[in-house]
């Protein structure tokens, strides 16, 4: 278990631009919230790599480095659950077309390993398509391991 | 540290020393950039030191694989060197490590290109 005295509730907030700077922001300020919660230094290179992914999905698939859209992005931590929300403006997609990037014949494919790896680190992630445009990513890491 | 590319001739090998980071933007387009280079030059035999890695992401993954992709279309062979344990991981959750000729050594990777 995680040091208690450390598991006061804290979130943090940020309307982004989107580039690539934003990328690097975002897992700056996730790793940080991390860090205060507790996180062991495994734990804060698989929860930095998950925001790094995600933030990637969210400028260059979601909003397509649109200078008029944002991503809405925020780290909330409880004494339970370590929530990371990543909302993009863009046109939306069906996540589950994204062909597996470990069957056979999508190993030597260029790109789609993304979503998998936020999966493979996360211990949940919610994918959810929002009502004005956008998708929105919902990432938890559990402050205890279950 | 963006990534930092150094290459050096042993033989008829050509290794690159990659260090820093080969994540979306300029890592991973120095990286794709170098490789096409060496392949419009016709060298066929290409060994990545992966050593000074500081991290990678699944843009840097996917330049890895294109390049292989690259060369071996080419005719030619792209080897990995020294991976450090986080880009081991990395490939190995991708069930990329297989796909790839990984070696720790090397002098045994320089002569397994014979």
């Amino acid at each position: 278990m995680r040091d208690p005295a450390r598991h006061e509730s804290e979130t943090v907030e940020r309307f982004l631009d989107s580039t690539l700077d934003s990328v690097d922001h975002a897992e700056e300020l996730a790793v940080g919230v991390a860090q205060r919660a507790g996180f062991g230094e495994e734990d804060l290179l698989k929860i930095g790599m998950a925001v790094r992914e995600s933030m990637v999905n969210a400028v260059v698939h979601g909003n397509r480095y649109n200078a008029n859209k944002k991503v809405r992005f925020s780290v909330a931590k409880n004494t339970e659950r370590f929530t990371i929300r990543i909302a993009d403006e863009g046109e939306g997609f069906d996540y589950e077309d994204v062909p597996d990037p470990l069957a056979e014949e999508n190993l030597l494919r260029g790109s789609g390993r993304g979503i998998f790896l936020i999966r493979t680190f996360m211990d949940e992630l919610k994918i959810n398509r929002l009502e004005l445009g956008g998708m929105e990513f919902i990432m938890v890491k559990y402050m205890v391991p279950k | 540290m963006s990534v930092k590319l150094n290459t050096r001739q042993v033989g008829d090998v050509s290794v690159v020393d990659v260090s820093g980071r080969i994540t979306l933007g300029e890592g991973s387009s120095a990286l794709r950039d170098a490789l096409r280079d060496m392949v419009s030059k016709n060298q066929k035999k290409i060994l990545l030191n992966l050593g000074d890695v500081s991290y990678i992401d699944s843009s840097g993954i996917g330049e890895l694989v294109s390049g292989f992709t690259t060369v071996t279309n080419s005719g030619g062979q792209l080897k990995l060197l020294n991976l450090t344990k986080r880009v081991k991981d990395l490939l190995q959750i991708t069930k990329l490590y297989t796909v790839f000729d990984v070696h720790e050594d090397e002098a045994g990777a320089i002569r397994s290109f014979a």
